[in-house]
């Protein structure tokens, strides 16, 4: 044996760019609250906040800031947070399991086979479990159609064959279309209304009770994902090799398809489907700090919940006083990077990482 | 410790096995050779606990090894595949560690091992590049870290130098023989003959689905054998430096 007795590491980013991401986040986070319809300052966001802790203010100007922020704003920020780090996360996870750095939770078909369930519920008037009938809708529709990918697409031991994805999300969306198209006949004016909604995402229903429903989900989702990121990480080398290394493949599979079908309910039970933040934001970060899903678990979440937040901001300010669907900027944004991904892929083979 | 009793492995009513009893103890590399489509590497793969016998029994350590949980079977078997793939940009030195991940053993020396590993395999000095950027030899080098790396006390090697130039080759099977000669029970599947020749304790010799030859080198390497077995003609000579069999094609 020669040379010293540890291997020499090169310097890492990632805490840079973490405290980068921090900022950013905090940024965001605090601009979302204050800009809208009704622009407030910094100063008034900060006293509004607290103020909802201490004696009500007298001041009239306070007290319609102090609504503004908690009564439309607040909720709102939180549910693009929650949307967007579910969908991030859930985005890695499914990357992992599928082998495929083109998993996504919307290219796959798991977010319309959700929001499919989602709209059963609305259509049909179903409300056997209340306020969580459409969450739980979802979360059992998102489960089936994930199981029914994985079946049919199934990593090899040959490693990622992009295109078998890519055909079944394409079939498994065009079969949620249809359903959700006959759904669609079927609905009334007032459902319709709400409906159109789903194939484009909006946070406009945001509200403290819907965030109450979807955060737990999100939250268990999340840390059950950085759980599990070690078995994860192995997932990379194939079934075989993992279950050599000690992963109970079959196991982690089942307990992954439950937690991204989660995930992904928490994302869209009342918000509809957006698309591309589970593929972009994963990618970008792999590529800045690696694969290791111990790091890119956590970031994708805070990655996710900034891109949201921004295109949410964006949605809401663009072309006051009305608001743009969401879905329209994701796509505008996501599009175009996915079809670098597949050029990239393309050039690469399948080791687009 | 493996002990096989009586194993077949068939599909669709053709056995890919045929009754196989062999056992293989600690301490020795035993090579598996034999021709295209004999059942070494399914052999491997019953052993690794792949796929199940369809009859027989196979047990690691004097247990059977259905009876195995998974994370039970990554603590005594590690296994080298054929045709490796990662699919994100890990580095080397995290595929390595990977070996580790699921090992009941004191992490603090997780590090020391891994180096270990690394240098055992020569591919210290790439241990922080993109794994997905490397040759066929160096990801089989880095897969063979890995093995190393997982530290358990049998070792399934399924054609561990196919991808690999003289030098490598040699220096495989020479960890392989010293990860034995410390009291692990090696198998590894080859094609070359005169590699299994240098390096094995015994050979076992496979011709379609049965065992053809089991022994130590000189025993199992001769000329008659291989030459139904192999349906080639070749003379054997003796190995001017190392004083093994050497096969020659003719």
């Amino acid at each position: 044996m020669t040379g010293p007795l540890k291997l020499k590491r090169p310097p890492s980013r990632t805490g840079a760019i973490a405290a980068v991401l921090g900022a950013v986040l905090v940024a965001a986070f605090f601009a979302s609250v204050a800009i809208g319809a009704v622009s407030l300052s910094l100063d008034a966001v900060l006293r509004a906040i607290a103020g909802r802790f201490s004696a009500s203010a007298a001041d009239p100007e306070a007290v319609l800031a102090e609504t503004v922020v908690w009564d439309l704003r607040l909720a709102r920020v939180l549910t693009a947070v929650i949307i967007g780090a579910s969908l991030a996360t859930c985005g890695a996870a499914m990357q992992g399991l599928f082998g495929n750095p083109l998993a996504d939770p919307g290219i796959i078909g798991v977010s319309s086979g959700a929001s499919l369930g989602a709209i059963v519920v609305v259509v049909l008037q179903i409300s056997t479990f209340g306020l969580w009938t459409l969450p739980i809708g979802a979360f059992l529709s998102g489960t089936a159609t994930t199981f029914v990918i994985y079946a049919l697409a199934r990593p090899g031991k040959t490693g990622g064959d992009n295109s078998k994805l890519l055909l079944v999300g394409i079939a498994v969306n065009a079969i949620g279309g249809a359903f959700a198209g006959y759904l669609t006949y079927l609905a009334t004016a007032e459902q319709l209304q709400s409906l159109t909604f789903w194939s484009m995402g909006s946070l406009s229903s945001a509200k403290w009770v819907t965030v109450g429903i979807s955060a737990p989900p999100t939250v268990v989702g999340i840390v059950l994902l950085y759980r599990w990121s070690r078995q994860l990480d192995l997932l990379a080398l194939g079934e075989r090799q993992a279950r050599h290394l000690g992963v109970d493949v079959k196991r982690l599979r089942r307990k992954l398809i439950f937690v991204t079908a989660l995930l992904v309910a928490a994302a869209v039970s009342f918000n509809g489907t957006i698309g591309f933040v589970g593929l972009v934001i994963p990618h970008l970060f792999r590529l800045m700090i690696g694969p290791a899903h111990r790091l890119l678990i956590p970031f994708s979440a805070a990655g996710g919940a900034l891109l949201v937040m921004l295109a949410d901001l964006a949605a809401r300010t663009l072309d006051p006083p009305s608001e743009i669907p969401i879905g329209v900027i994701m796509g505008s944004l996501g599009g175009p990077f996915f079809l670098w991904m597949i050029y990239r892929s393309r050039r690469f083979g399948i080791s687009a990482s | 410790m493996i002990e096989l009793r009586d194993v077949t492995v068939s599909i669709e009513s053709r056995d890919l096995l045929h009754a196989v009893t062999m056992s293989c103890a600690p301490g020795t590399l035993t090579a598996l050779v034999g021709p295209n489509g004999a059942g070494k590497s399914t052999l491997l793969s019953v052993v690794a606990g792949d796929r199940k016998a369809d009859a027989g029994k196979i047990l690691l350590k004097g247990r059977e090894i259905g009876r195995y949980s998974v994370h039970e079977l990554a603590q005594i078997r590690s296994v080298f595949p054929q045709g490796s793939v990662i699919r994100f940009g890990y580095m080397v030195e995290e595929v390595v560690a990977m070996g580790r991940a699921f090992r009941d053993l004191p992490p603090d020396e997780d590090e020391a091992a891994v180096l270990g590993a690394l240098r055992t395999s020569e591919v210290e000095h790439m241990a922080f590049r993109n794994a997905q950027t490397l040759s066929g030899g160096e990801q089989a080098r880095t897969t063979f870290a890995r093995v190393v790396a997982q530290a358990t006390p049998i070792v399934l090697l399924d054609e561990p130098t196919a991808a690999l130039d003289l030098r490598h080759q040699e220096r495989v099977l020479a960890a392989a023989k010293a990860m034995a000669r410390e009291g692990a029970t090696v198998v590894a599947v080859l094609h070359d003959l005169n590699l299994a020749a240098a390096f094995a304790d015994r050979i076992v010799l496979l011709g379609d689905g049965r065992i053809a030859g089991n022994g130590p080198p000189w025993e199992v390497l001769q000329q008659e054998r291989i030459e139904t077995v192999y349906r080639q003609s070749v003379r054997i000579l003796e190995h001017p430096v190392r004083g093994c069999p050497v096969v020659l094609t003719t």
